[in-house]
């Protein structure tokens, strides 16, 4: 029996400790691994090099995701075009010739369940509570909405978990960040996260393991979590947890690769053993209340940036912090924005609305309920949905949510990281606006000289229809 | 990897915050297979601004790199530190570091070291005339001026860097133990790897174990 009140972080961590050195770091076992184009290559050619195997191909799953054109993937007969950036297409041919010479299990780009690494991991229960979950990418922490220990990796620990499905760690502090009391209207999961990190700031969580915790959560849907998971990283925490309920069982259940039979039954038993102790000691502890949370949007190029869409623009002169002054100074100069304007007066010319932060089916349904009956205005040169998956997207026509956005002026598009990064064709050009549902707002993060704004969908949808950072209250009540 | 012991020699007297991976290598310099080449693309913003540090002629080549706090913070991309590396950049000295970059910056022999603020605020002033010197095995940054900054490591990562020694084969070495926690977590956990359930994706290959 446990001699002391335990975290939901380490629990996990105890029963993943595969040897303790002597100077305190251990060897964790890793029981999930999610593989995509960008950050496995070097990894698989380490390998190779060394005459290496794959320890574990069966906990593993490969997917294309940041490369692939979100534009039209076979023509009218069926057959895959090619992709025109000979760079993207030699990653993307790399990665399935890796997965098939060393029989990692592999999603496709024609497969129906391809999509952002992130989303297809729960969508495919292949990401489970109480397990160790890693990417070579930085929003892995999304997973732990769904109760897994799951953080981002480099290329070398890519490589280090292919060989031998473990990692040499150090175990975290631990940060609870508690959200109490009932979101108000037009308030979403996204305006939650994003008033966390204006709170802690973009370094706030560094080497702390964030568990998120209090009433706002235990009521969001595993879609909602999944948000508020994902942008731990933006407050500089590589993972953010959230323990495991019965909206994670439910959701789970019946998931293509989730337990079944007997062992979902034991899974499940077990699952409701991992969250915190009543006594559980955080190491910091940083609370919110719902009703301080408005419809929230970033003005800068920090995530940390935030400010409600009520608000204006922060004089520089206002910081305290000489460094920081000089920051948001700098920022306001690439944002080509001035202090004191009000966030409502703010034009936008193009709306991106997908990535792993708000991609999945409940967040084109919340952009679709701002955009039905209206039109994107004049304005707004390029209006995206990019669904997160192949079966977000399928869904989203069953509900007829796709004509909702062709119809208004959008362009429903393939599934993939798109704009969120500017990677592939989906850029944002220089000098111009964006108000982005997407996670990262920094210098050139969407193509070079391109100013981002984050926020959530509906507060996209509501931009895109207006031409101008919105407050999606006011547009809805408008029509009530 | 090669031991590191020592850095030694001039540093960009940078302290910029927040430098995010997208600052040290944006995303479209990513498509590459290989860790080579992306010095070229390293600090691309930066450099394309009249007057930058890097191709200030007096700062060229350094092997020292002095920031502000949340260093490397952003991205899991590892293309950050192969940048680095590739324009001859051995040690990152700044207040703080994002964890996944110090975790990358140690895989490819670049030392990740942290200073109080006041400490990196008089390495940028000594930095801008004068070498400075970062000591692995007495943990100092120390300058002609006989300024002496200890710092701290992680003793396991110390001991890689040291000795240049390679991860992945130390802990293949561990192989009989990895094996026992597989087993004991088959029975504790069994749906762990049962539900893996990828039936029904692509799986061939001769490197399949
Ligand atoms: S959607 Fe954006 S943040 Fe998410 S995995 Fe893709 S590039 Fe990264």
């Amino acid at each position: 029996m446990a001699s002391r009140p335990l975290t939901l972080y380490e629990k996990i961590w105890a029963d993943h400790v595969v040897e303790r050195r002597d100077d305190g770091t251990c060897l964790i076992y890793i029981d999930r691994h999610l593989v995509h184009e960008v950050t496995s290559p070097q990894a698989f050619a380490g390998l190779r090099a060394q005459g290496r195997k794959v320890r574990r191909p069966d906990l593993t799953l490969a997917v294309p995701d940041h490369n692939l054109p979100t534009t039209a993937r076979v023509d009218a007969a069926g057959n895959m075009l090619p992709i025109a950036d000979p760079e993207s297409a030699n990653q993307l041919s790399t990665l399935r010739a890796n997965v098939a010479e060393f029989g990692v299990p592999y999603i496709d780009a024609l497969d129906a369940r391809q999509g952002i690494v992130h989303v297809i991991g729960p969508e495919q229960g292949f990401t489970l509570p109480g397990t160790t979950l890693v990417c070579g990418d930085s929003h892995t922490s999304a997973h732990g909405a769904l109760g897994a220990l799951a953080f981002g990796i480099g290329t070398s620990e890519v490589e280090h978990v292919l060989a031998t499905q473990t990692l040499l760690l150090q175990q975290m502090k631990t940060m609870e960040v508690r959200v109490d009391g009932t979101l108000g209207f037009g308030v979403s999961p996204k305006d939650v996260v994003l008033a966390i990190i204006g709170k802690i700031g973009a370094a706030g969580g560094t080497g702390y393991v964030i568990e998120f915790t209090g009433e706002v959560i235990r009521a969001m849907s595993i879609e909602g979590r999944l948000t508020v998971s994902n942008m731990s990283i933006e407050g500089g925490a590589r993972s953010g947890l959230i323990a495991p309920d019965e909206t994670t069982f439910a959701y789970l259940k019946g998931r293509p690769m989730a337990p079944k039979g007997a062992d979902w039954d034991k899974a499940v038993a077990y699952w409701r053993t991992l969250p915190s102790d009543a006594a559980a000691q955080y190491d910091r502890s940083v609370q919110l209340h719902a009703t301080d949370i408005a419809p929230s949007l970033t003005w800068g190029t920090s995530p940390e940036d935030v400010v409600p869409i009520t608000g204006h623009i922060p004089d520089p002169e206002s910081f305290a912090d000489p460094s920081k002054r000089v920051a948001a100074q700098k920022s306001l100069d690439y944002m080509g924005l001035t202090a004191g304007t009000a966030m409502q007066d703010i034009g936008v010319e193009h709306v991106f609305i997908g990535s792993c932060t708000n991609s999945r089916i409940e967040d084109l349904r919340a952009a679709a309920a701002v955009v039905k009956g209206r039109r994107v205005a004049d304005r707004v040169r390029q209006a995206l949905i990019v669904p997160g998956s192949g079966l977000v997207k399928r869904q989203a026509e069953a509900e007829g949510l796709d004509q909702i956005f062709i119809s208004a002026g959008f362009q429903w598009r393939e599934p993939g990281c798109s704009m969120c990064l500017a990677m592939n064709p989906d850029k944002v050009p220089s000098g111009e606006r964006c108000a982005s549902t997407s996670n990262r707002n920094f210098v050139g993060r969407q193509g070079p000289g391109a100013r981002t704004h984050l926020l959530s969908p509906a507060m996209a949808a509501a931009a895109a229809v207006t031409g101008r950072l919105t407050d999606v209250r006011e547009l809805m009540s408008a029509d009530a | 990897m090669d031991p590191v012991r020592q850095v030694e020699g001039c540093a960009y007297p940078w302290g910029a915050k927040n430098i995010d991976t997208d600052i040290i290598i944006p995303a479209h310099w990513l498509k590459t297979t290989t860790r080579e080449g992306l010095g070229r693309g390293a600090f691309e913003t930066i450099r394309a601004q009249e007057g930058n540090i890097f191709d200030d002629p007096r700062y060229a080549g350094s092997p020292i790199l002095i920031a502000g706090d949340n260093f490397g913070c952003g991205s899991s991309r590892e293309h950050a530190a192969w940048a680095l590396a590739d324009l001859g950049i051995k040690a990152v000295i700044a207040p703080s570091f994002s964890d996944i970059f110090s975790g990358n910056a140690f895989k490819n022999g670049i030392v990740p070291v942290v200073l109080p603020q006041e400490a990196v605020d008089r390495l940028i002033e000594v930095a801008k005339t004068e070498e400075i010197t970062i000591d692995l095995e007495t943990m100092t940054v120390t300058t002609p001026f006989q300024d002496r900054f200890t710092f701290e490591l992680d003793a396991f990562r110390r001991q890689c860097l040291l000795e240049g020694l390679d991860e992945i084969g130390l802990t293949l070495a561990r192989d009989t133990a990895i094996s026992k926690f597989e087993s004991g977590a088959a029975e504790a956990r069994p749906w762990i790897s049962v539900g893996a359930g990828n039936e029904g994706v692509a799986i061939e290959g001769d490197r399949r174990t």
